[in-house]
């Protein structure tokens, strides 16, 4: 298998070498966060403390395009070097279609930190210690084939290989856990691939998606060998397809968006297996402005809905948290630029009406030179012990990075 | 001598014949400034200088195309190189003339085109001391313009037009421009604040001919209250290139094609 990989990729390669433009980039990072309410479940006082270096090379010859993003840190918690290929992929651009192999990052949909039809992995544990944006979501490996027939543009992402998202380290998260006496666990990934499909175009004057997906669900679901007497805890990532549309436009002084998705739950459709999450409808409504110079605004309101609801009260095993048909969220983000835009002021809140789930992000960032920034800021969460935040609300931490790029 | 009226008549007809309103002054200016050739393209470099000489640069390339004529709809396409946090960002913008543009902007962090509010003409382009509006001007319609007078700016000879906003819209009281009579470029730009204090300075520092056309390639904004200015450089300039319509496209904002991406 790899032979073959690198075979196809001197192949690939061998047009894009003979003239290529060649663009090397990179930074230096320092992170660090630190806890402010309690030590981690593994004692230490910090979430995230870590060197980073990354090296970006971005080739371009003709309609070819190589680019390769890894990154090398010392992550001081776990007294370790790490590397990973971030990005890592060719293209290749035609005129009515292109396409890109290898590890990218796709982002799809409209919500500013909820996902309704971004299926495609994101790293939690980076937004909680507040690590910079770019570091959010995960590359996917996977084939992706545009085609633009000109009626419509059409986006096809085929993955061999299911990636799934980072959820929290329990070492230095406090994580909701139903059964902690059991300490024999396991996690079985899928054995198969995933797709994508997004169907765009204009329509009107607004921004129009269709989006189609089969594979998985991006965080694992739990079983445990036995309700009365468990000894062991199997994690598995159910499947799902997911069938949405989004529409993006001007409305008023501002920007309207609108996601809708129907989550199949394609492993429990009846709802009756407690260990799948049930069938869900999830609704995204989005409004930016900039009412003041160098201000801008954005709020959005997030609701899922369960679709078997009673199938899903019948088979709850008792003791386990009960959750609502509907969960109402709100979400705000204020940011300010300052000093000619060298000094950013922003905050993001997300409060769930419905179980008072909260996380508040506020952060300051200064470009000290065109290539030397800083960021301080600080993650507060809350809620019931088992909600998505709330469970973290032991997990308070401010941190710091400054990056040095060229 | 006795038809003394007569003469004067004839003398004044010129004058009156070709005599050009602020309106028409503004308008002229308008296609010769924002408005010249198909399509255009730029590298520009804007520096960023405090008043202790503290530098930031910002360099993009601009893409512009009409889409009809002098004052009707363009569509722009701005793709970043500098500084090193914003590299590979790009921002597509439709101008319209009387209602709000629409803004799009591909963040390359996370591979996102998102769609952004644009009523915010009076904010900072990029931090600099242009505003959005200053780039891609302002609808004449905004503003009554008046002709003062006509005066001399260096050697060349000016129209200086003082445009006065009809709303409460612009973050300035009045402006005074001067136009070139000769290809109607802005040479120089006074905006004043609402307390009628000199606030902001355009000067036209460079206008060289390319392809036949007068551009302005080197120009300067100058917060004369901060003691801030931006300078901008406009390199490799070029128009008329067949700047195709599908450029201006979310497929593009993500990949920007390498023959206009240079």
């Amino acid at each position: 298998m790899s032979r073959l990989t690198i075979a196809c990729a001197v192949l690939l390669l061998a047009p894009l070498a003979a003239r290529a433009q060649v663009t090397l980039s990179g930074f230096l990072q320092q992170d660090s966060a630190v806890d402010t309410v309690t030590a981690n479940p593994d004692g230490r006082h910090f979430k995230w403390l870590e060197e980073r270096a990354q090296l970006n090379l971005d080739a371009t010859g003709g309609a070819w395009r190589l680019l390769a993003k890894g990154d090398v840190a010392y992550d001081h918690l776990g007294h370790q070097a790490q590397s990973e290929l971030r990005e890592g992929y060719v293209g290749y651009t035609a005129d009515k279609w292109d396409l890109r192999v290898g590890r990218q990052v796709i982002t799809w949909g409209t919500g500013d930190l909820v996902f309704v039809n971004d299926v495609f992995p994101k790293d939690y544990e980076a937004l909680f210690v507040g690590r910079p944006l770019e570091y959010l979501k995960r590359g996917v490996d996977a084939v992706k084939l545009g085609a633009y027939p000109g009626f419509a543009n059409f986006e096809l992402v085929l993955s061999p290989d299911f990636r799934a998202s980072r959820t929290p380290d329990p070492r230095r998260f406090h994580l909701y856990d139903p059964m902690p006496a059991v300490t024999n666990r396991e996690t079985i990934k899928p054995g198969q691939g995933d797709v994508g499909l997004r169907v765009y175009r204009e329509v009107a004057g607004y921004d129009t998606a269709l989006y189609l997906y089969r594979g998985f669900q991006r965080t694992p679901s739990m079983r445990p060998d036995s309700m009365t007497a468990p000894t062991k805890i199997t994690y598995f990532y159910p499947q799902l397809s997911v069938y949405g549309a989004s529409v993006a436009g001007s409305a008023g002084a501002g920007v309207l968006s609108l996601e809708a998705a129907y989550y199949d739950s394609r492993q429990d459709r009846s709802g009756n297996d407690f260990a799948v999450p049930n069938s869900q409808t999830r609704l995204l409504a989005g409004y930016q402005i900039q009412p003041a110079q160098n201000l801008s605004l954005g709020f959005q309101y997030y609701a899922e809905i369960m679709q078997d609801y009673g199938a899903y009260l019948a088979a709850l095993p008792a003791g386990f948290p009960v959750e609502k048909r509907w969960t109402h969220t709100v979400t705000a983000r204020v940011t300010q630029f300052f000093w000619h835009q060298t000094l950013r002021l922003s905050t993001y809140a997300s409060y769930n009406v419905s179980n008072s789930d909260h996380f508040v992000n506020p952060e300051l960032r200064y470009s000290f030179t065109d290539k030397v920034w800083g960021a301080i800021g600080a993650n507060v969460f809350g809620g019931k012990p088992w909600g998505q935040f709330g469970q973290l609300s032991h997990d308070d931490n401010v941190y710091l990075q400054v990056r040095y790029e060229f | 001598m006795k038809h003394w009226w007569f003469w004067m008549i004839v003398g004044l007809l010129p004058l009156q014949a070709f005599a050009l309103t602020g309106d028409e002054v503004m308008k002229q200016s308008q296609a010769a400034f924002l408005y010249p050739g198909k399509d255009f393209k730029a590298r520009v470099v804007m520096k960023l200088i405090s008043k202790d000489g503290q530098e930031r640069v910002r360099e993009l390339t601009m893409l512009r195309k009409n889409m009809g004529g002098p004052g009707g709809e363009q569509k722009y396409f701005i793709y970043f190189y500098r500084p090193a946090d914003v590299r590979g960002m790009a921002f597509m913008i439709y101008k319209y003339s009387n209602r709000d543009d629409d803004r799009w902007m591909f963040i390359p962090a996370i591979n996102m085109v998102k769609r952004i509010a644009a009523q915010d003409k009076l904010s900072s382009f990029v931090g600099s001391d242009f505003t959005y509006e200053d780039v891609s001007g302002r609808d004449l319609g905004d503003d009554t313009h008046v002709l003062e007078r006509e005066e001399k700016l260096g050697n060349r000879d000016c129209y200086v037009v003082k445009s006065t906003p009809k709303g409460n819209d612009a973050n300035f009281g009045y402006k005074l421009t001067w136009v070139d009579k000769a290809n109607f470029l802005p040479l120089k730009e006074e905006q004043y604040d609402k307390k009628g204090a000199l606030y902001k300075v355009f000067t036209a520092d460079k206008v060289a001919d390319i392809q036949g056309i007068p551009t302005v390639i080197k120009r300067t904004m100058k917060n004369v209250q901060t003691g801030h200015r931006t300078e901008v450089t406009y390199l490799n300039t070029g128009y008329n290139l067949g700047i195709e319509d599908s450029l201006f496209s979310e497929r593009f904002l993500r990949q920007p094609p390498r023959k206009w991406i240079e």
